[in-house]
């Protein structure tokens, strides 16, 4: 390896090291660090801190999966994408999995060839508004100034939302979410519109953020997911039974304070067995460890014990649980049960 | 005539010469010149002293008020209740950020500020010809020098890269006197043999003098820096080549560089980075793809050849064709005459436009913040203004990258400027 690099860098071609292999988790294990792709920095969902740690919301699914492959959160490459190398990345090889917000959608699952395992945010469009406008829904809107990104989805959402309640606005068309924010408060627009996450952290950045008011319409779906390359199903399992493992943590009970004791030993609850590994044989299923779950568990904590930590009503972000609260608590986040 | 003394009067002594009126002296007469010395200009003055007015009014108490203290923008907003302030704090919690990225260790930032300081040695006897030449010696060590200290791991590294250097010089030197095609070529194959060889010596083990750090914890204007140093360095003497290969009688030579060139200059730097980054990661298998700091530097260093290319053929087509034919007469081969001649002369005429592209060059390197390498600004893009602390502080964390920037550009115009002096053999 060593002598590669050095060939590569003296002579500016590379030697031919083996091609890639199709065994993803034979490759993470025998490099003893998962190669995990995150956002250069989104507030709340991944950044680095004072000390360069990466945290945030989609942080924590690297570290559960590292935790539960190699017994280490810490065992991560974080390798920092963006909008426009995240999919190449993926596809060449350079990561093993993408955790960076990323929407599930038809083409990128079937076209680009990505297969997403799951979904751990489920996001959608929405409208901030200063509270002294008044207006407590999106279809008072009529005749509004609306500042919006160009180029993306959100342009196409919100024309249709518009013309589907038959009222007029005018778009005033931005580049950055920071352009955005400064454009908004100076006056320039009425309304901005972004995803319902992204408002929610805007807002925490305004100096009275108590002044805006982010309304109760969402206009699309944004199903933020995980995902692995087509072609390796074991991995992708592997990826997918691992943010399960967090979403039925909450549903069980079992978070990052308890599940020692109740991984310790087989208790009452069978199901708690099988998912922390003291019952049956699920992780040998997944080529792990028996207690793969229990260590993504302790690792990182529950998928509500993520939520709140990174970006809940406790965090500068507050965002609330709404479709991302359990199916218990009338959200969408259900995991199949572990049998 | 009867003298009549009496109306005479000569004075002996002479008037002392009286003060100048006021308004012809001192600092009245400066302003009225220069200030007031038209209706129009002084209305043009009275609207600039507002200008100026308005500005410091709003960026003075701006810095004054400045919090350089608190652990987040909240906590700046609750000690300025309002007021208008700058949050400097960010700079002093994330200086270390901004400067060397957030991945390299802190305990070994010594190494690139070492690094720094023995550039400003390296670069002198290049830079101030007046310098004894001895002083080139270690000039021509310092890349090593500097990739050792940066990168750390073995040193066995950049000793073999020297040794192969070495080979290849000796081989040129050997050869190179009687056919110059067998001297570059047997050199290129002498230093591609030592590194071939050295590359078994080099040891595998990862405990090393200097720990490791790979190229992707490199980034603040650390990187800048050194993109900016490397490209441009490494660019002036392809784009020389590149030039003199583009005024080649010999139709492959010329063009080969014209191709080159123009292919060059018409795509963006921007698609260039994109190719570095995603497609070359394409063709390599996953585990020895190019090191990504060396992909990016070849490209930057090829897109800046080939500007730097096309302003020494400027300076080689502004010399008056009777230096070129002086050359010949004096039966100079041509190595001599470009040597000894054309090109001291062309290259003086071509500093502005070097200079040019060489500040252009190092602005330019910001650019690799879109193929997520965490340079200054994508430092700042990136992780300072995501993290929950800082979202929302823009003009402090610019305006530090801009002043950066600044220092570094106005000395290299500063240089530029001095060094057009320095060769100005002219009588003008």
């Amino acid at each position: 390896m060593k002598k590669s690099v050095f060939f590569g860098a003296l002579a500016g071609a590379a030697l031919a090291g083996g091609v890639a292999s199709a065994a993803t988790l034979d490759d993470v294990k025998a490099r003893g660090k998962l190669n995990c792709g995150v956002t250069t920095g989104l507030v709340g969902f991944a950044a680095p801190d004072a000390n360069g740690n990466w945290e945030g919301f989609d942080v924590s699914v690297c570290r559960a999966v590292a935790a539960a492959v190699l017994g280490d959160p810490s065992a991560v490459e974080f390798v920092p994408t963006t909008g426009k190398t995240r999919f190449t990345a993926l596809a060449s090889g350079e990561i093993d999995m993408l955790a960076r917000n990323t929407t599930w959608t038809f083409s990128r699952d079937v076209d680009l060839k990505f297969e997403f395992v799951g979904v751990n945010y489920y996001d959608g469009q929405g409208f901030m508004v200063p509270k002294e406008l008044g207006v407590t829904s999106a279809k008072d809107l009529d005749g509004a100034t609306v500042c919006i990104q160009t180029g993306t989805t959100t342009e196409l959402n919100l024309a249709d939302f518009f013309r589907s309640n038959n009222i007029s606005y005018e778009p005033v068309p931005i580049e950055t979410n920071a352009e955005a924010q400064q454009q908004y408060l100076a006056g320039a627009c009425d309304v901005y519109t972004t995803d319902a996450s992204g408002l929610a952290a805007t807002r925490a950045t305004f100096e009275a953020p108590g002044d805006h008011v982010v309304l109760p319409e969402i206009v699309s779906k944004e199903p933020l997911g995980p995902l692995v390359r087509h072609g390796d199903n074991e991995w992708g399992d592997i990826v997918r039974w691992t943010l399960n493992a967090l979403i039925t943590a909450e549903e069980l009970g079992v978070t990052s304070a308890n599940v020692a004791d109740m991984g310790a030993a087989a208790g009452n609850n069978p199901e708690v067995n099988r998912l922390l590994g003291t019952e049956g044989s699920l992780g040998e299923m997944l080529g792990l460890d028996a207690d793969w779950a229990k260590k993504a568990i302790m690792a990182v904590g529950n998928y509500g014990e993520i939520f709140e930590t990174n970006i809940g009503e406790n965090t500068p972000i507050g965002l609330a649980r709404g479709l991302n609260a359990s199916y218990r608590d009338g959200g969408l986040i259900y995991s199949p049960p572990f049998r | 005539m009867p003298t009549d003394t009496s109306v005479a009067f000569v004075r002996t002594a002479e008037i002392p010469p009286s003060p100048p009126p006021p308004s012809e002296t001192g600092l009245v007469k400066w302003i009225r010149e220069n200030l007031f010395s038209s209706w129009g200009n002084s209305i043009l003055t009275l609207v600039s002293l507002y200008a100026i007015y308005v500005i410091l009014s709003a960026t003075v108490p701006w810095i004054v008020n400045g919090i350089w203290t608190t652990s987040s923008l909240a906590e700046c907003r609750e000690i300025l209740q309002g007021q208008v302030g700058a949050c400097f704090s960010v700079l002093t919690e994330r200086w270390n950020q901004l400067l060397y990225g957030f991945k390299y260790p802190v305990e070994e930032y010594w190494r690139p500020n070492l690094a720094f300081l023995l550039l400003f040695v390296a670069a002198a006897p290049v830079l101030f010809f007046d310098l004894p030449r001895k002083l080139l010696a270690f000039t021509a060590l310092y890349p090593f020098i500097a990739y050792w200290l940066i990168w750390g791991g073995s040193i066995m590294i950049p000793i073999v890269a020297l040794l192969g250097f070495v080979a290849g010089y000796f081989v040129f030197d050997r050869f190179g006197k009687q056919s110059f095609a067998t001297g570059f070529f047997g050199a290129i194959v002498a230093a591609f043999v030592v590194w071939w060889i050295g590359g078994f010596i080099i040891p595998e083990t990862e405990d090393t003098f200097l720990p490791a750090v790979p190229s992707r914890d490199l980034g603040g204007f650390m990187l800048n820096m050194m993109l900016g140093v490397t490209c441009v360095s490494l660019s002036l003497p392809l784009g020389i080549v590149l030039a003199l290969g583009r005024q080649s009688k010999m139709p492959l030579i010329k063009g080969i560089c014209v191709i080159f060139i123009e292919f060059i200059r018409g795509v963006p730097l921007i698609t260039l980075l994109f190719v570095a980054s995603v497609m070359l990661s394409y063709f390599f298998p996953p585990e020895s793809t190019v090191d990504l700091f060396l992909r990016v530097v070849i490209m930057i260093t090829m897109f800046s050849a080939a500007y730097i290319a096309e302003v020494i053929r400027g300076g080689l087509a502004a010399l008056p064709k009777g230096q070129y034919e002086a050359a010949d007469s004096l039966g100079l081969d041509y190595p001599q005459a470009m040597r000894l001649i054309i090109l001291p002369q062309a290259l003086k005429i071509s500093i502005p436009g070097i200079v040019n592209v060489a500040v252009g060059l190092f602005k330019d390197t910001t650019l690799v913040s879109v193929i997520s390498m965490f340079d200054l600004v994508g430092m700042i893009r990136g992780p300072i203004l995501a993290s929950t602390e800082w979202n929302g502080v823009y003009w402090e964390l610019l305006g530090f990258a801009a002043f950066l920037f600044f220092i570094v550009c106005y000395g290299i115009s500063q240089y530029s400027q001095w060094l057009e002096r320095r060769l100005a053999t002219d009588h003008r």
